[in-house]
């Protein structure tokens, strides 16, 4: 699976604070501390320094270039940030996000082709937020659809189901991992993210429902997930979940895993 | 009186679906002639306002609160009938909405359900909301208050453009506003000139009651 990590996010404690204040040790730390807990490529998000944030974000992608080799997600709705963080970025980025809402989507589409980047597809239109399983399936089939008659190569589509917590309504979890599956079933190419902290908005002890959570989702399909990778529980689930799922040959990421002291 | 106790027990328990225990026990006051206020006040609502303090103080969940919501509309809805000719009034009246260009709702609901279980008269704007359409509805329903939310730092612009609608309308001095989200700052507050800011649902109903001078 590939591991998107999540903390360098403004919206996290501490970490307003430390882009304001420009504390480069403080955020380079994040950064290192997930590529080392096994992170493929890390999320920036800024958003909570609203109009500000044109000019965070790029600073942002080259603190963290210049701390660790990885590429990154750049996760904002906001073209103009985007476009900013952008044209700094080494390697392949991927941007979050997309929609098939009408503005969301011309604003976004010309930055994914211009950059190559990967791009991870909301599967949310002008009417919301899909709810049912079949619904989320119908907006993600046409959102691809658009995306590959826009050419935006099938690999770099990362379709996200959308979680909602399920502390206030109880069919979101399964509509989440029906959607996954069908998806994962007709687009074998395509790939399919999450945002799996969601689901436990609202209720107590929220690791434990995540980490349920991630391994059915990954039963059913799911290849990439935006998560904390310092969280050594989830992380050690992920690769089991993997291994079982027929997605780890001969099971040999487990095992090493296990060598590397990460399985406990 | 016990009877009144017992209905704001059965809210605070909260109503799973397979019985429909609180509407029987109102019911059950209403042929002993309890006045239906007392209902109201000292079962219904009181009950919803200890589920609000015990959801501040992290003591409870969100799929409680959303049982005990359960449970208190069952009993509003044997007394609706009622409250017509009783003369019971609302705290006020809240036109609540997600702004433009914003499609989540779960935020927008809770705050509703819990303005809701604490007296008020609250009608629901939706999403996607836009300025002219929250004056509209705070018009015909001669709303106190116009609560609004925002779920992405994107959409927060949408709830300065309301204020600055709302001002530029024959509401400026009529209305209080109240914003909340998950972005959603105090100093944002400050900074756009709302009324008041919530950080969640329980704060809201406080926050409301604060705007409108009720004690």
């Amino acid at each position: 699976m590939l591991i998107i990590g999540e903390r360098i996010n403004t919206s996290r404690k501490g970490l307003h604070e430390a882009v304001e204040k420009k504390d480069e040790e403080f955020l380079k730390e994040i950064a290192r501390k997930q590529v080392e807990n096994g992170a493929d490529y890390l999320e920036v998000n800024c958003g909570t320094r609203l109009e500000r944030e044109v000019d965070d974000l790029p600073w942002l992608v080259k603190l963290v270039q210049e701390t660790v080799d990885v590429p990154l997600s750049i996760d904002t709705p906001r073209p103009e940030a985007a476009e900013a963080a952008l044209s700094v970025h080494k390697g392949r980025p991927i941007i979050n996000s997309i929609s098939a809402e009408s503005q969301r989507y011309e604003k976004v589409l010309p930055l994914v082709k211009k950059y190559k980047s990967g791009v991870i597809a909301l599967c949310m239109d002008d009417r919301g937020i899909p709810e049912t399983a079949e619904q989320k399936f119908e907006v993600a089939n046409n959102l691809r659809a658009r995306l590959i008659s826009d050419s935006v190569p099938e690999e770099d589509i990362y379709l996200d189901p959308l979680v909602q917590t399920v502390g206030s309504n109880q069919v979101v979890g399964m509509a989440v991992v029906e959607a996954i599956r069908e998806i994962a079933r007709s687009f074998p190419k395509t790939h399919i993210s999450c945002g799996i902290s969601n689901i436990s908005h609202g209720l107590p002890k929220r690791k434990v429902l995540n980490r349920a959570f991630i391994v059915m989702c990954i039963a059913a399909g799911l290849d990439t997930g935006i998560v904390d990778p310092n969280d050594a529980d989830l992380m050690q689930s992920i690769i089991a979940a993997e291994a079982l799922a027929g997605k780890d040959d001969f099971c040999v990421r487990y095992i090493e895993a296990y060598r590397a002291g990460k399985i406990v | 009186m016990e009877l009144v106790e017992e209905i704001k027990e059965g809210v605070i328990k909260g109503d799973l679906g397979v019985e429909t225990k609180v509407a029987d026990l109102v019911n059950k006051a209403l042929e002993e002639k309890v006045p239906v206020a007392t209902i109201l006040r000292e079962g219904l609502i009181a009950g919803m306002s200890v589920i609000g303090e015990r959801f501040k103080k992290n003591e409870v969940y969100v799929p409680e609160v959303l049982i005990a919501a359960r449970a208190m509309k069952s009993g509003t809805a044997v007394l609706k009938p009622l409250l017509a000719d009783s003369d019971i009034e609302p705290l006020g009246t809240v036109v609540m909405g997600t702004v433009k260009g914003d499609l989540h709702d779960i935020g927008k609901n809770l705050v509703m359900m819990m303005l809701e279980g604490a007296g008020f008269n609250v009608i629901d704007a939706g999403i996607d909301v836009a300025p002219e359409k929250f004056i509209e509805l705070a018009k015909e329903n001669n709303a106190d208050v116009i609560g609004m939310s925002a779920l992405l730092t994107t959409t927060m612009p949408g709830m300065h453009g309301t204020i600055e609608a709302i001002n530029g309308s024959e509401l400026a001095d009529k209305v209080k506003t109240i914003i909340g989200g998950a972005p959603v700052t105090q100093n944002y507050a400050d900074e756009i000139g709302a009324g008041g800011f919530a950080p969640d649902a329980a704060s809201a109903v406080d926050k409301t009651k604060e705007l409108l001078g009720i004690a």
